[in-house]
């Protein structure tokens, strides 16, 4: 087997092969249900009811990709950069703790204009939090990769830590939760009676000014020329570490928005469970979207809809809930191949 | 034995090889014969298909039709293996040697089955000792091979090959790295092999070289053999004619008229190159240059001897340890690429697929790479990609550079159209110095005489213009002063015409000048 | 202080060192083959899943531990084939691609957990490994009980680092791997398959990885919880980094790693502990690792194209 490069890949393959690779997903759902002794079609159906078959599922999804989307644009905008970020969970908890830190305490009872500032400060700590990995890349050459990984653990343990601790509900009968928000503090849904909240705005807010940003500024420009090559962009002037710390402090600032959206705008406290893991399924939704900002918004509110279809329909068809996770990942890979091969042509010889 | 090799017995035959890539035919039905103990030089400009065709035969690529047969039996096609237990061995233009491996084990690699126990390390280790010394290649076994030379790295190829029992020799422009002398050095090895049966094909573009060591010459042009003839029985000219063809070329450069010095760096040292690769040997050792506007600076030498340092400080990626910079009579404190572009240094940098282009990016945001955070690209950190648009057009049009427009993506273009865009977005700025880092390096003869046209004009304009080749009739023909590198040092500066080819190949070779240098200091 | 030699000085801490350190010798193992070749496999931590879940399953089904082992080395090496096909031969991105492997394979486990034991609020016990005391060499005072009554897959785990350190340094084979890491241009001008080696390395490096999560539930612990692996995956690439990518050198820092884990788990039980809460203790591991590759940073030898695909026939 041999790869041939194509130089200028038509449009048919270049959106062609992201379609199969999706098709690809649903037969491995079908695969998978079958496996767990369901009707694939019925499993299917079921999940595609779950996601969108009411108004309050389809709110639902909505709610649940509004942190996604925050994920993958703070996936995309680094990887883009070619900055593996892939610590967004320890990001998305330090916006979560600065906004209940602030929320309850310092800033409590200060209303909507508090809460701005709670959001900046809130995007302070994520990028704060990025900015060491990044600092141990550009000065010691340490890969990212297992730095930001290894934070996301050490972030878990001091949300643990801050949950028994000094941020404990006093009324919480032992859980480890912290304080609620006050209703003064919290995100307001977006109409009156609707189970949505301003998170999802400020989401598809953030999601056009992150794009405008790559396509139509001179910081976008770099950050794109360092993603693609390094060495050139240095060549040209283009202060290469300055960018990418830069690039962190977006992209951690995003994050720690998943985390202030979830507290401010959903849960109204801290908890351990706050994140499923939306600072992982971010890669995927990156990934997904190609890296396109605007992307973002869609494959986020696609991947969330798969997780809420797959909750509703585990408990009508018995599969377990499980396949949400490995239909997303099944997703990542394919769509990876996908993308390798616009541009490359298998030859078997 | 040496002048009847007619009568000798065909080692290697390849019959109508063919193979494209996209669209361009890089070997249109190549016949080649090899006959026992002779030199075949395979002769031919940069993409005329040499380098294509050697990989064909090693498996590295199959053909798209041709046959390959080895001592009378057909090589099945695109099998390395294959090529290897025929006996065939090359030694690449770009090593294939692991550098943090040892020579010894770089030798050894590939040799033993895969899955047997272990190596018999000591008797392996005697047998490269006695190969080095019976063919006059010294090289320490025991040696990382990233801290040998290039030229010990070139011993250590061929080593590889005759420890395997090469019976059928190929070198692919072996003397591209070495200074003269060195390259006299691999012919003598290259005879005492040939002698003992070994068969070899040479493949080079350098004519005197050819005449030197093969014994019939084989020329490939586009593609295609356009002639075969013994050595004995013709001459440079006639060479070279069938090499380019009919539009031999022979440029006229007029000289320079000095003007004042715009650069000049006095005792300056260096780390390394910027990216840090080669760290043993690369640094600069306490060079002196002036660079004068309306003159072409030449800078000589086997690559691999400072001129990635010495490019890489004019660029701005690296500042000098020791010494000073001088623009224009103020010396600099603070050095970069910013700082270099602003004080007016024009740039083509050595690999512009790496470092002059960014390959994902369109040609207008190549063309505003150096400048895009100046007006009329962007204002207050927002891009005008209107502006940037027109500017890329323009260039596209007084460069002739083909290709389907602004917006299609840089690495489309072939290395000539690449090269005259980057030419476009340095000239377009007006420089008053400029670096020409191997600036025709793989590029077809017509897109050469353009950027060589180029590069004088821009000097008549009154620039001043340093030419980095390692190519010395390139340096010859365009420079009005030359200096030769050697180990990170300069020579003194000479005028051209006035030294022989021998005496600058001595100083290539890092002999002579030196005194002359510590005297002026 | 005096607190801190009592636990130094006990056979009992040593023992537990060196068992905590099993695992991760296993899959630092593993991981150092596959980067040796040239291939980073962030999949790791989720094969550790994957082999802690099946080796657990099929001992729980009645195929005897060592049919445990097996299988998790089998479940190991099907989703290193998918890591290897992916960034071998299609050269993508290893970070992205090892990524997917872990999601797929924690996933995988987790469903495939699910529908085998649909019920159950918690998993059922196994009979795991039982600490085999080598005749003489475990009466030997504080030495014997630390390193000579260990279950027999810690004493594999010290096995097969050095089967691993005598094959790179000793073998053709080894040679050829280090070359593909090195140079695989190299490789292929000598006629050796780059495909076939790296894609070994990927397949049989992640076969030693699910067998260091097989330890988890088949020597460590009894059965199988979620997260159980808990970023030792992750722990275990920066250990290759911080033995600049030697397999001797790897083992020492697996062992410090795994000394310094045994401390601070029974530091907690000092007056210390009633201090300092139990979560620093925890965050120790992560916060060494980081050190390491700090530290190590600066000199450590890179296998020359970790990383780097390569494409026969590319130019």
């Amino acid at each position: 087997m041999r790869l041939e490069p194509i130089a200028n890949p038509a449009l048919t393959r270049r959106l062609g092969l992201p379609a199969l690779a999706l098709g690809a997903t649903v037969l491995v759902a079908s695969l998978l249900s079958a496996l767990a002794g369901a009707d694939p079609f019925a499993v299917l159906g079921l999940i595609l009811k779950g996601a969108a078959g009411s108004k309050f599922a389809a709110l639902e999804t909505l709610n649940r990709a509004t942190p996604l989307i925050f994920t993958g644009l703070a996936v995309a905008v680094a990887f883009r950069a070619k900055l593996w970020n892939i610590g967004a969970e320890a990001q998305l908890y330090a916006g979560a703790i600065v906004t209940v830190f602030l929320a309850t305490g310092l800033l409590a009872g200060t209303g909507l204009w508090g809460m701005a500032l709670v959001a900046a400060l809130a995007m302070l700590a994520g990028a704060l939090v990025l900015l060491g990995p990044v600092m141990l890349k550009t000065r010691f050459g340490v890969d990212e990769v297992v730095t930001t990984l290894l934070f996301n653990f050490i972030m878990l343990l001091i949300v643990s830590w801050l949950l028994e601790g000094p941020m404990k509900d006093p009324a919480g009968m032992g859980w480890p939760k912290s304080e609620p928000l006050e209703r003064a503090m919290r995100l307001p849904r977006l109409a009156e009676g609707l189970r949505l909240h301003w998170g999802f705005a400020l989401a598809l807010i953030a999601a056009v000014l992150v794009w405008f940003l790559q396509a139509r500024t001179t910081l976008g420009y770099e950050m794109r020329a360092v993603g693609h090559n390094p060495r050139a962009a240095a060549f040209a002037g283009i202060p290469v570490n300055p960018v990418l710390v830069r690039t962190a402090l977006l992209s951690g600032g995003l994050a720690a928005l998943a985390g202030y959206s979830e507290v401010a705008g959903l849960k109204g406290h801290l908890s351990l469970d706050l994140s499923p893991g939306f600072g992982y399924t971010g890669i995927i939704v990156a990934m997904l979207a190609l890296l396109h900002p605007l992307g973002v918004v869609f494959t986020a509110i696609f991947v969330a809809g798969i997780f809420v279809g797959s909750d509703s329909m585990s408990r009508a068809a018995g599969v377990p809930t499980y396949i949400a996770d490995m239909l997303l990942a099944s997703a990542l890979l394919l769509m990876v191949l996908a993308i390798g091969l616009t541009r490359y042509r298998v030859v078997w010889k | 034995m040496s002048a009847d090799y007619g009568a000798q017995e065909t080692v290697l035959r390849l019959t109508g090889i063919t193979r494209r890539f996209g669209a361009t035919l890089a070997n249109d039905a190549i016949d080649l014969t090899l006959k026992r103990g002779e030199v075949l030089a395979l002769l031919g400009e940069n993409g005329a298909g040499k380098t294509t065709l050697m990989n064909i035969l090693f498996g590295q690529y199959a053909a798209d039709s041709g046959t390959v047969e080895v001592f009378g039996k057909p090589l099945p096609p695109g099998n390395p293996a294959a090529a290897l237990s025929a006996g065939l061995g090359m030694v690449h233009q770009h090593f294939t040697l692991a550098d943090n491996l040892t020579v010894l084990d770089n030798i050894l690699l590939g040799t033993v089955p895969l899955w047997r126990a272990g190596f018999g390390r000591a008797a392996a280790r005697a047998r490269v000792l006695t190969l080095s010394r019976d063919f006059g290649l010294a090289v320490d076994p025991e040696a990382r091979v990233g801290d040998l030379s290039v030229g010990e790295r070139q011993r250590v190829e061929i080593l590889k090959a005759l420890y395997r029992d090469v019976r059928i020799l190929i070198l692919d422009e072996p003397t591209a790295v070495l200074t003269p002398q060195e390259s006299d050095a691999l012919f003598a090895t290259l005879r005492s092999a040939v002698a003992g049966g070994l068969s070899v094909i040479f493949i080079s573009h350098k004519l005197h070289e050819v005449m030197a060591a093969s014994s019939r010459v084989l020329v490939l042009r586009h593609g295609r053999v356009v002639g075969q003839v013994a050595t004995a029985g013709t001459t440079r000219e006639a060479l070279a004619a069938m090499m380019v063809g009919a539009e031999l070329r022979k440029a006229t450069v007029t000289p320079g008229t000095p003007g004042p010095v715009l650069l000049q760096l006095r005792g300056v040292h260096t780390s390394k190159d910027a990216a840090g690769k080669d760290d043993r040997i690369g640094g600069l050792r306490g060079i002196d240059l002036a660079l004068r506007g309306g003159q072409i600076t030449g800078i000589a030498g086997v690559s691999g001897n400072g001129q990635a340092a010495l490019s890489d400080l004019l660029s701005g990626l690296l500042a000098p340890q020791a010494g000073t910079l001088d623009l224009g009579g103020t010396a600099q404190g603070q050095w970069s690429p910013r700082r270099a572009l602003t004080a007016g240094i024009g740039r083509i940098p050595e690999d512009r697929h790496k470092t002059g282009t960014i390959a994902e990016f369109t040609l207008t945001e190549n063309v505003i790479l150096e400048r895009y955070a100046e007006a009329p690209f962007a204002r207050a950190g927002v891009m005008d990609w209107a502006a940037a648009r027109r500017v890329t057009d323009d260039l596209i049009r007084r460069f002739d550079v083909r290709c389907e427009g602004p917006d299609g993506v840089i690495r489309l273009l072939s290395g000539g159209n690449m090269q005259k865009l980057i030419l476009g977005r340095v000239l377009d700025t007006a420089p008053r110095i400029i670096l020409a880092n191997q600036p025709v390096r793989g590029l077809d003869i017509g897109a050469i005489s353009y950027v060589h046209g180029q590069l004088v004009a821009a000097r008549d304009a009154g620039a001043a213009v340093l030419l980095i080749s390692e190519d010395l009739d390139e340096i010859m023909e365009l420079s009005d002063i030359i200096h030769v590198m050697s180990e990170g040092r300069l020579s003194p500066p000479f005028a051209r015409g006035s030294m022989t080819a021998a005496q600058i190949g001595l100083w290539m070779a890092g002999q002579g000048f030196d005194e002359g240098a510590t005297d002026a200091a | 202080m005096s607190a801190l030699w009592d636990i130094l000085l006990t056979a009992s801490f040593w023992a537990a060192a060196i068992r905590i350190a099993s695992p991760l010798i296993f899959a630092t193992m593993g991981e150092l083959i596959c980067e040796r070749a040239g291939v980073l496999n962030l999949g790791i931590e989720g094969i550790m899943v994957i082999g802690a879940f099946s080796g657990w399953m099929a001992v729980y089904m009645g195929a005897g531990l060592w049919g445990g082992v097996v299988t998790a080395m089998l479940a190991g090496m099907l989703f290193g084939l998918l890591h290897a096909t992916l960034t071998v031969p299609f050269g993508l991105s290893q970070h992205v691609v090892g990524l997917g492997v872990t999601l797929l394979a924690t996933s995988t486990s987790y469903f495939a957990y699910r529908l085998i034991l649909p019920e159950v609020t918690s998993p059922p016990r196994i009979e795991p490994f039982q600490p085999y005391e080598i005749p003489y060499l475990s009466e030997i005072p504080l030495l014997g009980p630390a390193l000579f009554s260990q279950t027999p897959l810690t004493y594999a785990a010290f096995a097969c680092a050095a089967l691993v350190a005598l094959v790179l340094y000793r073998t053709p084979l080894g040679l050829a791997l280090r070359a593909a890491g090195e140079s695989p241009a190299a490789v292929a001008a000598q006629g050796l398959s780059v495909t076939g080696l790296r894609m070994g390395a990927v397949i049989v490096g992640s076969g030693l990885m699910a067998v260091g999560g097989a330890f988890l539930t088949l020597s460590a612990f009894s059965s199988f919880f979620f997260e159980m692996v808990n970023g030792r995956g992750w722990i275990c690439i920066a250990l290759v980094v911080f033995g600049a990518w030697r397999p001797g050198k790897a083992v020492l820092g697996a062992l410090l790693f795994a000394a310094f884990d045994a401390l601070q788990i029974r530091l907690q039980q000092t007056p210390i502990g009633q201090v300092v809460p139990y979560q620093m203790f925890l965050m120790a591991p992560y916060i060494l690792s980081i050190l390491a590759l700090i530290v190590m940073s600066r000199r450590a030898e890179v296998p020359a194209a970790l990383m780097v695909p390569y494409r026969k026939g590319e130019r």
